[in-house]
């Protein structure tokens, strides 16, 4: 797969297609990988590299690149695609300066689920028929590949690429997926339940916005929580409950727009489950206003920015919400 | 430094019985730049405004605070006050200390407190007001009337008789509406098209009156005084400005079996019909669903001895762009569905019939001409029993909980004119009630039983049951005389319910105006403001807004049309300075806002824009038209980035008085 990619990438750079490549880069460890962008041949063979631990969505860094003169290729996972169309929507990524290759979604791996397993001092990890062989400074560790998928490979929604210029590999289709099992378990919690859960959760927060940074619908010009005439901006956590908001704010900022991509929870270095917030929101809007996915089109108006005659009454969200 | 002044009003006892005035404005004298504070008995009585506008000049007042009744009853007045002394307007703010705090807690404790709190964020909030200069806006000097029964009939005469272009739209081929299916009217019994003909004759004359027949409302933009209205004319395969209404194509249409709406469905007309013969416009219409032309392309006769070529098969519907400033909602009523009733029978037997229905058999242009005849066998029915609140006044869900005001009148009007004709008919009236409230309604009602000796009784009909001889088996109890009654019925008329038309919601949300829980549109105030809807330039006309007789439907018509005239004699309206604007530096260019706004009022721009590192940068901002934004906030809630902001209502001036609130 990798190097179709960097062959079919250095052509399109060769023959004048793009300027420049999105894609992922070497880290010092086999599982560090950081999107990156690359403009020759040269620095493809040197440090492309897509594999199980390239899992963080590129479509993000399409909005600053694209302000940029020129086009530009990128390599998108099915997840992936339905974020970026989701920027295209709204006007934040210039469909025309970028070149879609839609390559096969995950599972991809979380290295934090491999050191959950007590296992350190990683030097290098292989798949070798979904067992992993993982190489350490302490010698060969061995851990079932299922069992270190990702959290947002766990729940996967598509397999289909909801855009592409091309592709490589198969496209696949949307699946029926078990997202919302856990959103289920907390509406069926008592609101104490839900509370300490979430009180748990949340405080363990230590404000590194890496949820923000890296969350596809947050492309704000400027962001609420860094703008000092918001009242919201980045307060000292002067008390533990503002900091609790910070994340339902977030969460009502980008609910209707969110693609349920999972990158919060993936980057959350003390693993609170933002994803779950989101996809509280995504479910009541199903139900409230009939099945919709951001980011399966550019085209579908959205639930929350549109007004229909057989939208549900203010009533019938008051008579279901409290218990 | 701000220099607050804080009013405390008693409204009375309204306020004062449930709130400690003093202790509020006490407590709101420590407030942070709060330098009067105080309180009076009557804040928007003359002496009262007269204690704010010394206030202002005395104290130097930046900013006025005055806890009160709604701002929707005295805002304007104590802005007012403010700018005679000399203080912008909008630095007044209104803390709602009657409707939100006096009259919903019993409690002095708990509602001082909570005046307290209200008045706190209020100043809250002024220390953050800025002063707002309004605009104006011109008026388009035309009229629309939706709907085109006597009250939009009467609506529209009104104002095209003080010299204002009008546009009827109504759904049906003809105006006319309710009125022209009723035989007799309350409490006069004068002939109902002999009255309301003469008016659509009128309307149909009058050169400022323009009809649109078949025809609906698709889509409503804009604000007072610049409506944009798009009207769907529905396609009628008759060219309107050709026929000439001489019913030829409808004598000779073969398809005769399609059932007459004006007549409930009691008889047949044709495929290519005109509804009835006083019918305006007198234009024919073909049927889509029952001409043979249009369903197999096979027929075409209406065409053939049409002298004037008026038949179009190919014609579509049409949409028509008009601009108005000023619009009147006067949709009207339909009678409930009773098919639910399943113990009247309505679904068994023909000889249960509804009112409506009962007005088109003893109507001379119904079925039978004008003579009272059973609909199953045309015979002369010898007893007929009425039954009263059918769906009305009702407490589950396949009636409706409100009175429907007419019944009580038409039925003792039917009672009155079945003794009149047929002497030899007995007549029962079933009533839980009789209300008769109305010039001459009670002495109408006393002349039906007293002079023409209709049986009242006071208790609701059970059952009724089909017999095999024909007749109908009423049980029903008498609860004067503590008695079940069996009365062998040869017809049964019930008085169902009446419910706003069904074109009203989507049109309400199209106009923006409220409604109520059952669709009747809502007044901006129940006594005081009774034909303006809350939105700006939408006035209400009969029995949209609530069930209505015929005298008030026309009272209120005529009042719907002073106050549209009202808003038509003016140039130019002031425009709230309350509107939206995009900081462009913080715009992401995303397009909710635009998506969200109900009154078109934002486009997006590309603009060049210097960046911090002295680059150059097209980007794609928000811009609002300040004319057409009417301040609704929703553009300020939808925007994911926090650049879009309300002048009066902004972002950091309800973040202030959440935190007063929460303080």
């Amino acid at each position: 797969m990798q190097e179709a990619m960097i062959k079919r990438a250095k052509e399109l750079l060769a023959d004048g297609t793009v300027d420049r490549v999105m894609g992922w880069k070497k880290g010092e460890f086999s599982y560090d990988h950081t999107p990156a962008v690359f403009t020759s041949a040269q620095e493809l063979d040197e440090n492309f590299v897509c594999d199980d631990f390239t899992s963080a969505n590129l479509s993000k860094y399409l909005v600053k690149e694209t302000v940029r003169d020129g086009k530009i290729l990128a390599f998108l996972k099915p997840c992936d695609t339905y974020s970026f169309n989701q920027l295209v929507k709204e006007y934040r990524i210039d469909r025309e300066k970028v070149y879609v290759i839609g390559i096969p979604g995950g599972p991809k791996l979380d290295i934090e689920k491999i050191r959950a397993k007590g296992i350190t001092g990683i030097l290098n990890i292989r798949n070798e028929n979904y067992t992993l062989k993982i190489e350490t400074i302490y010698g060969v560790s061995e851990m079932p590949f299922y069992e270190a998928i990702g959290v947002k490979c766990e729940s996967c929604k598509s397999k289909k690429h909801v855009v592409y210029d091309e592709l490589i590999g198969e496209d696949g289709e949307v699946l029926d997926s078990n997202r919302f099992d856990m959103v289920e378990k907390l509406e069926n919690m008592t609101s104490q339940e839900r509370y300490d859960f979430w009180r748990s959760e949340l405080s363990k927060c230590i404000r590194c916005n890496a949820c923000r940074t890296v969350c596809p619908a947050c492309t704000c010009e400027k962001c609420v929580f860094e703008n000092p005439d918001s009242g919201i901006e980045n307060k000292a956590a002067a008390d533990s409950f503002e900091e609790n908001m910070f994340h339902i704010i977030r969460a009502f900022h980008v609910a209707g727009r969110c693609t349920d991509c999972g990158e919060c929870s993936r980057v959350c270095p003390e693993n609170i489950p933002l994803h779950l917030l989101n996809r509280k929101f995504i479910k009541d809007i199903n139900s409230l206003y009939g099945t919709y996915q951001a980011g399966e089109n550019t085209t579908d108006k959205a639930p929350l920015n549109e007004y229909k005659m057989d939208d549900c009454e203010a009533s019938i969200v008051h008579e279901r919400g409290a218990e | 430094m701000q220099r607050i002044g804080v009013f405390v009003c008693h409204c009375g006892t309204n306020i004062a019985a449930t709130v400690d005035v003093k202790a509020v404005a006490e407590a709101l004298g420590h407030e942070p730049g709060v330098v009067i504070s105080q309180d009076y008995q009557y804040m928007c009585s003359e002496s009262g405004q007269y204690l704010i506008k010394d206030a202002v000049k005395e104290h130097s007042l930046t900013g006025i605070v005055v806890c009160s009744c709604s701002p929707r009853m005295h805002e304007n007045t104590f802005r007012k006050a403010a700018a005679a002394a000399g203080l912008n307007p909008y630095l007044v703010e209104i803390a709602n200390i009657r409707e939100q705090c006096s009259w919903i807690h019993k409690e002095i404790a708990t509602a001082t407190e909570k005046a307290i709190i209200l008045g706190r964020a209020a100043v809250a909030k002024v220390h953050l007001n800025a002063p707002l200069t309004a605009g104006e806006s011109p008026v388009v000097k035309r009229a629309l009337v939706i709907g085109g029964g006597i009250a939009g009939i009467q609506t529209a005469l009104d104002i095209a008789e003080a010299g204002f272009e009008v546009d009827i739209v109504e759904k049906e081929p003809t105006i006319g509406g309710k009125m022209a299916q009723i035989d007799k009217t309350f409490p006069t019994l004068d002939c109902a098209a002999c009255i309301l003909t003469p008016k659509m004759v009128e309307c149909a004359q009058n050169d400022k009156i323009t009809i649109h027949s078949f025809s609906e409302i698709a889509d409503v933009k804009g604000f007072v005084g610049n409506f944009t209205v798009t009207i769907k004319k529905k396609a009628r395969f008759v060219d309107e400005t050709k026929c000439t209404g001489c019913g030829l194509c409808t004598e000779k249409c073969p398809m005769k079996k399609v059932p007459n709406e004006f007549n409930m469905g009691l008889d047949n007309r044709t495929a290519v019909y005109i509804p009835f013969a006083q019918a305006v416009p007198k234009v024919a219409a073909i049927d889509p669903d029952y001409c043979l032309m249009l369903k197999n392309g096979k027929c075409g006769v209406c065409s053939k001895v049409c002298s004037v070529g008026a038949i179009d098969y190919k014609q579509t519907d049409k949409f028509v762009e008009e601009k108005y400033g000023a619009i009147v909602v006067a949709t009207g009523f339909n009678p409930i569905k009773i098919d639910k009733y399943e113990e009247f029978a309505y679904n068994q037997s023909p000889d249960v019939v509804t009112s409506l229905e009962l007005e088109r058999l003893m109507n001379a242009a119904g079925p039978n001409g004008g003579t009272l005849l059973r609909p199953s066998d045309k015979k002369h029915p010898h007893t007929i029993v009425f039954v009263q609140c059918v769906g009305s006044r009702c407490d589950d869900e396949n009636g409706k909980p409100y009175c429907s005001k007419i019944c009580c009148m038409y039925t003792a009007k039917h009672a009155m004119l079945i003794r009149e004709k047929y002497p030899d008919t007995e007549v029962y009236v079933f009533y839980i009630d009789v209300r008769t409230p109305g010039k001459n309604f009670d002495e109408f009602y006393r002349r039906a039983v007293e002079q023409y000796g209709v049986h009242y009784i006071k208790g609701m009909v059970g059952k009724v049951t089909p017999k095999s001889d024909g007749k109908l088996d009423v049980q029903a109890a008498d609860l004067l005389a503590n008695e079940q009654l069996h009365i062998d019925a040869d017809m049964v008329v019930l008085a169902a319910a009446i419910e706003p038309d069904k074109s009203a919601r989507p049109l309400a949300t199209m106009l923006t105006t409220q409604m109520d829980t059952n669709d009747f549109f809502t007044e901006a105030h129940p006594k005081l403001r009774p034909v303006e809807s809350a939105t700006a330039g939408i006035f209400l006309s009969g029995a949209c807004q609530g069930p209505k007789d015929i005298p008030e439907t026309v009272a209120q018509a005529s009042a719907a049309a002073a106050k549209a005239i009202g808003l038509l004699c003016k140039n130019s309206i002031t425009c709230n300075p309350c509107v939206a604007s995009s900081d462009e530096l913080m715009c992401n260019g995303c397009s909710s806002c635009e998506k969200v706004c109900p009154y078109g009022a934002i486009t997006y721009i590309d603009k060049e824009f210097r960046m911090p590192d002295k680059t150059t940068r097209i980007r794609r901002v928000a811009s609002v038209n300040p004319a057409v934004c009417q301040g609704c906030g929703a553009c300020t809630v939808a925007c994911p980035s926090g650049a879009m902001d309300l002048s009066g209502f902004s972002n950091s001036q309800i973040m202030a008085e959440v935190d007063a609130i929460c303080k």
